[in-house]
């Protein structure tokens, strides 16, 4: 497959990996923000590539994960309402509330769509015009755009009977906080190749050199992940701190003005809570004005936020890079594979879970 | 879920226990297991249904005979590469052969959904008996019944199918050994790329054909042959990945798997990529794992080559010596990834 083998190809990971060895000196935490780079870190096993003394730190760039449990709730309180059709991306659909998920109001009998775009979710208001089609907008940046167009469409061909459970959030704020937090262990980070294709990254420039911390935009495959952290440990090694596209293929440094047009005219950034962290000012989107009679917010009841911020809850910990998973008490005694307490000991590709498996058997 | 433990942790753990049926119980992952070991095997519990094996292997007089059984709901009832009428034969013709029989006698009960158009039946039929005819078994009892318009998918079909045992192998997976090799008959992940892409609503086209074919032949070469195997599997819903996992599960021993050496077609690769799917998960209908010791190696992928249901054999992996249970799969790169069951349906990551 072109434009993906490249980025597999043994030799040069080795290459990068030998290099890597070669260079590093010091002992540096590395967190690569991104779920999906999380997901292809223990897919491809890169850390089995790099020194001892160079840790991985898993960010809070997973969607799914930070979106808070009371908007889950509101979203399987709409879902189950007769007369609508809930429309989600696929892996929302597991995430449970504070009861169930919306996999359970599917069996119970509620019509919850699993839908590749939200343009779907648009002509399935379209088609069923006596039913009100709600489509779960979450995302970071990189889903913005999308579901963005499909408000701007609603609203241009008068599509009334659509709207959008917003979800939306934004990783320069919350790079910002992770690097705010007085515990903080992150030497550099990897940037989210794909939220920079959309924002660009002058963001982030601001923000290496107030904190004096490398940022390297990154790409998904084994070779764009290694170079990534190979970017940042030639930049910490030489007491310098910048922002570098390593993902030059996909992103440009303004990013991509027609996707940016779009979120402004549909969106306004706003104050988001992200579950295991708390409220992050201005680390989100809303929909403006111009475009609120298509917030299902407004035509559903408004979400009620608790202030609390998270309970005793060690994920919360490792998503912003404190903690690891053996300081967890619970992991590999009440919390394994077979009876996971937390989302990151569930997947194989989990963070707890491969933790758990290479310390039992390699 | 509700917890008033105020150390539970507030992240998203997915539900595992459900108080009806989702979608997930029928994937072939956790919940599936759940299923059958919370209800099934506690009611039914007996020693033949307790071995879990694709067919149960029956003692008759001097005859061991293969019986199993197995229903198809698959949407859309026609796909590239096939339709609900030569699945529900080949299917059920291929978990007979896994116990190493020669599959004779089918039986097809239908559930017919008011407004089927004839026509399609008439094709869904006429497929069956193309597809008994190539397995060479008869299907010799039937059943059908009609419900209301809304209450079935078009036609729903249970086969079930009766098999003689001609040979002394005992093919199980208590008879897979340390440093047992793992043989594949072809590419994988082809059946569910096939089935996806033509559902509504994915404007998805491909050409990619389901592998939908009987197994049966194959093994019985195998078997005549007199390579010793020690262990089949099909792999059908939960992909290669999950039929191993349950195997390795099974025989308490664990696998490693070379990635490089698994067949994926470059086009089943390029749509697993868009869709978020990993092919190691995917359906099939025409794959089987054979499980066999090193010295007939050869010999098996000789045989398997020479097949037209395993022109594209390989050895892709060994049963470890070591006490492991997991099944690992070494990357391309060198580097190595535990395999483990999906806990429901496999669902598109949103990034």
């Amino acid at each position: 497959m072109k434009y993906v083998e490249e980025y597999r190809d043994p030799e040069a990971v080795h290459k990068i990996s030998e290099e890597i060895h070669r260079i590093t000196r010091g002992s540096w935490n590395v967190m690569e923000v991104c779920g999906g780079q999380t997901h292809a870190i223990m897919k491809y096993g890169i850390e089995e590539l790099l020194p001892k003394s160079i840790t991985m730190l898993h960010g809070p760039g997973c969607p799914v994960c930070v979106t808070p449990v009371e908007l889950i709730d509101k979203a399987i309180a709409i879902a189950a309402q007769p007369g609508v059709i809930f429309c989600s991306f696929g892996d929302m659909l597991r995430v449970p509330g504070t009861q169930r998920d919306l996999l359970a109001v599917k069996a119970s009998g509620g019509d919850v769509r699993m839908v590749y775009s939200p343009l779907d979710a648009l002509n399935i208001a379209r088609e069923c015009p006596y039913l009100q089609v709600v489509f779960f907008a979450i995302g970071f940046e990189t889903t913005a755009p999308a579901n963005a167009m499909a408000v701007y469409q609603a609203r241009q061909y008068g599509i009334d009977n659509f709207s959008v459970l917003v979800s939306q959030v934004l990783i320069p704020p919350a790079i910002e906080l992770l690097l705010n937090a007085p515990q903080t262990q992150i030497s550099a980070f990897l940037a989210p190749g794909h939220v920079c294709s959309i924002i660009g990254y002058e963001a982030f420039e601001s923000i290496a050199a107030q904190y004096h911390t490398p940022i390297v935009v990154t790409g998904f495959e084994p070779v764009d992940i290694l170079s990534g952290i190979l970017h940042c440990i030639q930049q910490l090694e030489s007491g310098r701190a910048v922002v570098e596209n390593q993902y030059s293929r996909a992103v440009q440094r303004q990013g991509n003005p027609a996707a940016l047009k779009m979120m402004n005219e549909v969106y306004i950034v706003s104050d988001r809570k992200w579950r295991g962290i708390g409220f992050i000012p201005r680390s989100g989107l809303t929909l403006s004005d111009k475009y609120a009679a298509y917030d299902a917010e407004r035509c559903f009841g408004a979400v009620s936020y608790s202030d609390e911020v998270a309970t005793v809850c060690i994920s919360g910990t490792i998503l912003q890079g404190i903690k690891k998973p053996r300081d967890c008490p619970a992991f590999g005694n009440t919390c394994t594979p077979e009876n996971p307490l937390g989302a990151t000991m569930v997947s194989s590709e989990g963070a707890c879970a491969a933790y758990y498996a290479y310390a039992a058997h390699m | 879920m509700k917890n008033p433990d105020p150390t539970f942790p507030s992240c998203p753990t997915p539900i595992s226990r459900y108080d009806r049926i989702v979608m997930g119980h029928g994937g072939g992952g956790r919940l599936t297991h759940n299923l059958i070991d919370d209800i099934f095997i506690p009611a039914f519990n007996n020693s033949i249904l307790r071995q879990l094996t694709d067919s149960a292997v029956l003692q008759v007089g001097e005859q061991r005979l293969a019986f199993t059984t197995d229903s198809y709901v698959v949407h859309p009832l026609f796909f590239p590469g096939g339709d609900i009428g030569s699945l529900a034969v080949n299917g059920t013709v291929n978990d007979l052969a896994m116990s190493g029989a020669r599959p004779l006698y089918l039986s097809a009960g239908c559930i017919l959904e008011e407004g089927l158009p004839l026509e399609d039946l008439k094709k869904i039929v006429d497929s069956m008996q193309r597809a008994a005819a190539a397995a060479k078994v008869q299907l010799v009892t039937g059943d059908t019944k009609v419900v209301d318009r809304g209450r079935g998918d078009g036609i729903y079909i249970n086969t079930a199918g009766i098999g003689v045992i001609e040979h002394d192998l005992k093919i199980a997976p208590s008879q897979i050994q340390p440093g047992d090799a793992i043989l594949l008959n072809g590419d994988i992940g082809r059946h569910g790329v096939a089935v996806m892409a033509s559902r509504a609503g994915l404007s998805f086209e491909t050409t990619i054909e389901s592998d939908c074919a009987p197994l049966a032949d194959l093994v019985l070469k195998l078997i005549d042959a007199g390579v010793e195997i020690h262990c089949l599997r099909d792999l059908t819903r939960g992909g290669l990945a999950t039929a191993l996992i349950e195997l390795a599960a099974s025989a308490q021993l664990g696998m490693e798997l070379q990635e490089a050496a698994i067949p994926v077609r470059e086009d089943v690769s390029g749509a697993c990529e868009i869709m978020g799917f990993d092919p190691l998960y995917v359906a099939n209908e025409g794959r089987l794992v054979c499980i066999l010791p090193d010295a007939a190696v050869d010999q098996a992928l000789k045989i398997m080559r020479a097949h037209p249901q395993g022109q594209g054999a390989a050895l892709i992996g060994r049963v470890s010596a070591v006490e492991n249970l997991r099944v690992i799969l070494k990357n391309r790169i060198g580097t190595r990834r535990i395999l483990d069951l999906l806990s429901g349906e496999q669902l598109p990551r949103i990034c």
